[in-house]
């Protein structure tokens, strides 16, 4: 018989091992899920994870993974805190369409302005304030009537979806597009386009500001008393509140980062790659910036890491529907299988496997 | 226009039956001891399983079957990783709802309906006759009297029987279950297993009945409201029935006013709504003595809300924008758990069972 027997501390070896293994098993699902969809397993792993970094299209591919990293490493970097410290912020959806709403918002109304230097940044400041307080309804509802922040932020994250589709369709519809839902194009709009600063790269400032956050929070989380406090609270509320940690505070603090982070993300996706407030605008980051923070170990160095590999899946996922007709929602699967190998796999770093018969107790 | 009160209260119990399948399914589940928040994911892959099988051999009680079951597996998922691999209950539910929502749109891909389905209506002799309440109560199909009968059911399991005794043990005190020899682990599974078939029989509702047709994302966050009905009927299977209807109705509100376009609904129903918070109000300050605005804060809530609105009417507000008006059940539901702060939680829900801890 097999059985579990807990460590008394977390194996080091396996905090680092447990992600590759994950990779791996993940991938072996994924080849049975391509086959049993009549699919060459082997082409369509190798077109996922080969074919947009070192193809024959690689310069076309490599910087749109970039591009598809960025916001997700931002919101899983601000994620993480919160699950560290148990705060469970689901709708970062929500404050990811709320940042593009607001920044966009700031940006059409300085339009036709040529102030490079005035519309952007403002543009910046007001995304990441929008998501900061779409994340902060759901910290104090928690913090003033305990309600449960991961109903009310879910609950937010289709709010804002019917807000931005009657926003494209209403109040932000481009004036001289005919009639048609949609916003006008930022990223056609110099002053406050968010284009790529090295051509040809994909490094635009969004990606900037994905370095600099993972910088940051990796400081934070290390050194800093309040990163202290995050783990603290993870480990053993208990303890964190006999040490003076005030879980309030921690609670609002923890939605304010993720919210404000996701906006951020939010304002460089529609000043950049989007380009404009549209009814299918949401690409279902604030979702996947969930497996990415799981894939990372809520480790800042280790979310880099794991944004990139889930940008190459979306990027090789694009890249299998043209050569090998894989369907869209194909990739959809496969990430879901990727949390759940992340997650399963897991048990080994805090357990051991014992073989042998079960003792009574 | 033209409003039947008759044929709104009778749509209103349809459009509350999914999410009352699954709200009682996730209710045994979180009795166990065990949050599953892959509501969502079952419900949608119990629709897009219902609606191929279904419609693919023409038969509404194959899809329904067929549904539940792909529910059911879907949820062992979630059960083998969070009983044997220990994995954390929130992510892993996550995980559960993010694979169900791609897994129902690859099954889904060119889904068409072969053969008709239709779920025929069983009015119940006699009391169908009844003016008015027939009608509403007593001329649904089997799926409505079933949702009714599987909370009577659970009710009676859960609080006349040993079974349920046991259940419950398990969801409060699993340590304490574990030590008087109840296998925590296998009652867990078949609550979630439940709880899964349930979620599917939800989204086939959806996908057969309500819609009736197949589209991605077609559940639009109904699993979440389950859970948060779960939450505000505070664990009691009768009480969900107040919230879904409650939740119901704003849905079946919302569709009638983008329908129509005018507020006269909307203005019923805002009055009614004003006047019942204000009666709730005042007996809590009588029989509880709470009279102060802190304990009553949902009637406070809609009282505001209703009077804001009135001044809007006065100042001569003719319509608001219909697309708008879709966000009402989300925030209703926000509104709700703000309201009511229900605390009657199993007490190791959630938590991770391990026998050596």
């Amino acid at each position: 018989m097999l059985r579990l027997e807990k460590r008394p501390q977390p194996s080091t070896f396996w905090t680092y091992a447990a992600p590759l293994v994950a990779v791996v098993v993940t991938i072996l699902l994924g080849m049975a899920l391509f086959a049993s969809l009549g699919k060459d397993p082997v082409g369509a792993i190798r077109a996922i994870f080969y074919e947009p970094l070192f193809g024959e299209f690689s310069f076309y591919y490599r910087p749109e993974v970039i591009k598809k990293a960025a916001p997700l490493i931002l919101i899983a970097t601000g994620l993480a805190f919160g699950f560290r410290a148990g705060v469970w912020n689901i709708g970062a959806e929500g404050q990811y369409i709320m940042g593009a709403i607001c920044g966009a918002g700031v940006a059409l109304a300085f339009y036709p302005s040529e102030s490079r230097w005035l519309v952007f940044p403002l543009a910046i400041i007001a995304g990441t304030i929008g998501g900061a307080v779409w994340g902060l309804i759901p910290a104090l509802l928690k913090v003033k009537f305990k309600t449960n922040e991961i109903l009310v932020s879910l609950m937010l994250v289709y709010v804002a979806q019917v807000l931005i589709t009657a926003f494209s369709s209403g109040l932000m519809r481009n004036p001289d597009g005919h009639g048609f839902p949609g916003s006008r194009n930022l990223s056609q709009y110099p002053a406050a386009a968010n284009s790529e600063l090295f051509a040809g790269t994909g490094i635009h400032w969004g990606v900037i500001a994905a370095l600099i956050a993972v910088a940051v929070a990796y400081v934070i989380l290390t050194r800093h008393q309040f990163g202290f406090d995050v783990r603290l609270a993870g480990q053993s509320p208990k303890a964190a509140s006999f040490s003076g940690v005030n879980p309030n505070k921690l609670v609002i603090l923890s939605l304010l980062l993720s919210g404000g982070l996701a906006g951020l993300a939010g304002v460089f996706e529609v000043t950049g790659p989007a380009g404009q407030i549209l009814g299918s605008f949401p690409k279902f980051y604030g979702f996947t910036a969930i497996i990415v923070a799981y894939l990372g170990r809520l480790h800042p160095v280790g979310i880099l890491m794991a944004g990139a590999l889930m940008a190459l899946t979306y990027i090789g996922g694009e890249v299998a529907q043209d050569r090998q007709q894989l369907p869209a929602a194909a990739i959809m699967v496969f990430q879901g299988m990727l949390l759940f190998s992340i997650l399963g796999v897991d048990v080994l770093t805090n357990y051991r496997l014992r073989f042998g018969k079960n003792e009574v107790r | 226009m033209d409003i039947n009160p008759i044929l709104l209260l009778a749509a209103v119990m349809v459009a509350s039956t999914p999410v009352l399948l699954a709200a009682i399914g996730e209710l045994v589940v979180e009795r166990s001891g065990v949050l599953n928040l892959g509501v969502e994911g079952m419900m949608i892959t119990g629709a897009v399983f219902g609606y191929i099988i279904g419609h693919g051999s023409g038969s509404a009680i194959g899809g329904f079957a067929a549904a539940a079951l792909a529910g059911a597996c879907l949820s062992l998922i979630f059960g083998f990783l969070t009983q044997f691999l220990l994995t954390n209950q929130t992510a892993t539910g996550l995980g559960l709802t993010l694979f169900g929502l791609g897994l129902s749109s690859l099954v889904g891909q060119g889904a068409t309906a072969t053969y008709p389905v239709t779920v025929p209506r069983l009015p119940i002799p006699l009391l169908s006759d009844i003016p008015s309440l027939g009608p509403i109560l007593f001329n649904h199909d089997a799926v409505v009297y079933l949702s009714i009968l599987l909370i009577v059911l659970v009710w009676f399991i859960m609080f006349r029987t040993r079974a349920g005794l046991i259940l419950r043990a398990t969801g409060e005190n699993h340590d304490a279950a574990h030590a008087l020899g109840y296998p925590v682990r296998l009652v867990r599974m078949l609550a979630i297993f439940f709880g899964g078939g349930c979620a599917g029989l939800a989204g086939a509702y959806i996908s057969l009945v309500r819609v009736p047709q197949w589209t991605d994302g077609i559940t639009a966050g109904a699993g979440w409201i389950a859970l948060a009905i779960v939450v505000f009927a505070s664990w009691k299977p009768f009480r969900l029935l107040i919230g879904a209807y409650l939740f119901g109705g704003v849905t079946v509100l919302q569709l009638n006013l983008q329908a129509d376009g005018t507020l006269a609904l909307l203005d019923i129903a805002i009055g009614l709504l004003a006047v019942a918070a204000a009666v709730v109000w005042l007996t809590r300050s009588i029989t509880k003595k709470a009279a102060a605005p802190m304990d009553n804060l949902l009637s406070v809530i809609i009282l505001v809300l209703s009077v804001v609105y009135g001044l809007l009417r006065l100042a001569g507000m003719q319509t608001i924008p219909i697309e708008y008006l879709s966000m009402l059940p989300y925030l209703a539901t926000i509104a709700v758990l703000v309201g009511l702060r229900a605390s009657n939680a199993p007490a190791s829900l959630g938590k991770t069972f391990h026998a050596s801890t």
